[in-house]
């Protein structure tokens, strides 16, 4: 999360002025379990985008092309929806 | 100009509101307050406002539309007593956290059990730490004044809390008294247009209203409460000065009663003030160095300024009209005994809980206990805690 404000910089009554402004905050900080994607192994079949709650995985030029670790919770939904047989995504502990 | 003429406590209240004439009431009905918005929707009935008048179905549901319809942008005002208070309880804060502009008049009722309707103080004591700017009124006149002026501390743009404008129970919102009351156009004049800085409803800009926040942020938002209240002290005195240059009434933090070179001080709010203020001039007539201060300020607590007031006394009695069951005493004497203890005054300082539940407290008791003073400056013993005229 970026830099937190003194009392006296911060909007009284805790009103959120900006509208859309959720993108600022960073909530991959949360994350235990890192999702790892191997492209080698994708098939490109989108369940993981499909399934992703924080739209985290990325997409370049129409392709599964990572996951961002801006804002994945690290919840292991992809993992889980990837094909067993593929097996592309795989979790592993987040380093502390 | 001003008139003259016979009012309750509660038609005082009402006729305020008639002239404030704010946006939004929402209420429900509890004694003794009932009586006010029963006035005021026959005004709102009659035509004589255009207030958005809400018949809720319970206090947590009046508090909750007071404080949208205030996000909205409103000038908002309610009123209450006893239980109903005790159900806004959760919404008090929510009110004060979110910077809400509103006044609420609270006509001071027992707590049960057992079931009582009748005056006393812990409605209002249970509240005093929820962030609401707390003032008290003597008598009919002072609740007109006060909810008046309420209108201008609140929506000041250095505070922007609640305030809390609370009259006895029966003994004023049911008693008749003479009262002077301004002309409508003079209150609109006084109070002005009330410009909201934000609203709920500005599709142009929106804003997010409510939003949870982790520890990493809660106690910044609170502190910004705590400096609402202290920029409150200068705009309690402002308005009060101006509201005495144009109406002849002034108001400050509490009122001194015959207090430079009294030894022997009472310190009572409300009602009781009246009381120990006959008892003071009857005192007075025989030489007897005996005064009162009564607060009108309680939140935020003037310490600073009482302890000041208090520097000549030899012995100071704070009336309780609100008990805190193993506390050692009452709220108002541990803030009092507080504030003259950071002046470093170590003057002693006794508390007597009287009136709980509107048991009588006549002149007969303030005397009995100004003669416990009297002894005490000879002997050096008192009862530094008692109840007043109760069974033993």
């Amino acid at each position: 999360m970026s830099e937190l404000k003194s009392w006296k910089e911060i909007a009284e009554g805790a009103i959120i002025e900006e509208a859309g402004n959720s993108e600022e905050y960073k909530t991959g900080t949360w994350r235990s379990f890192r999702p790892i994607w191997y492209e080698d192994r994708c098939i490109q079949c989108y369940r993981c985008w499909a399934f992703c709650p924080d739209s985290s995985i990325l997409i370049k030029d129409g392709k599964v092309a990572g996951i961002n670790y801006d804002y994945c919770k690290g919840c292991g939904i992809c993992a889980h929806e990837c094909p067993k047989k593929v097996n592309a995504i795989e979790m592993v502990p987040e380093r502390t | 100009m001003q008139k003259f003429d016979a009012f309750t406590g509660n038609l005082a209240i009402a006729t305020a509101m008639k002239q404030i004439n704010p946006d939004v009431c929402a209420a429900y009905p509890i004694t003794p307050s009932t009586e006010i918005m029963m006035l005021f929707a026959d005004f709102v009935a009659n035509g004589e406002v255009d207030t958005e008048l809400v018949t809720v179905e319970s206090e947590h549901s009046a508090m909750s539309a007071c404080i949208g319809a205030s996000l909205a942008g409103g000038r908002v005002m309610t009123a209450t007593s006893s239980a109903g208070l005790a159900y806004m309880w959760e919404l008090l804060s929510v009110a004060s956290g979110l910077r809400c502009s509103m006044v609420m008049t609270l006509v001071n009722r027992a707590l049960s059990a057992p079931l009582n309707i009748h005056c006393d103080h812990s409605d209002a004591m249970g509240t005093k730490d929820t962030g609401w700017i707390q003032l008290f009124s003597e008598n009919a006149q002072e609740a007109y004044d006060n909810v008046i002026q309420a209108v201008r501390i609140t929506e000041h743009k250095d505070v922007r809390l609640p305030v809390m404008v609370c009259v006895d129970g029966f003994i004023i919102s049911h008693s008749y008294e003479k009262m002077q009351y301004m002309e409508d156009k003079d209150v609109k004049d006084f109070i002005g247009e009330f410009k909201p800085y934000r609203s709920l409803l500005n599709v142009e800009k929106p804003e997010t209203f409510g939003a949870m926040v982790l520890p990493n942020y809660y106690m910044e938002f609170k502190r910004q409460v705590r400096e609402g209240m202290e920029k409150a002290r200068k705009v309690i005195l402002e308005v009060g000065k101006e509201f005495g240059d144009r109406f002849g009434r002034y108001y400050g933090y509490f009122e001194d009663f015959m207090l430079d070179d009294a030894e022997i001080v009472f310190v009572v709010m409300n009602s009781a003030a009246g009381t120990v203020k006959h008892v003071v001039n009857m005192l007075r007539k025989k030489g007897i160095k005996v005064g009162l201060l009564k607060p009108r300020v309680f939140r935020p607590f003037p310490s600073k300024e009482m302890a000041d007031a208090l520097r000549n006394a030899k012995v100071v009695c704070v009336l309780d009209r609100a008990e805190t069951f193993g506390g050692e005493g009452g709220s108002l004497y541990l803030e009092t005994k507080s504030a003259l203890q950071t002046a470093k005054n170590n003057v002693t300082v006794i508390n007597r809980i009287y009136g709980l539940g509107q048991r009588d407290f006549l002149p007969t008791h303030v005397d009995d206990i100004y003669k416990e003073m009297q002894e005490f400056l000879n002997t050096g013993n008192i009862k530094l805690f008692d109840y007043v005229n109760l069974r033993d």
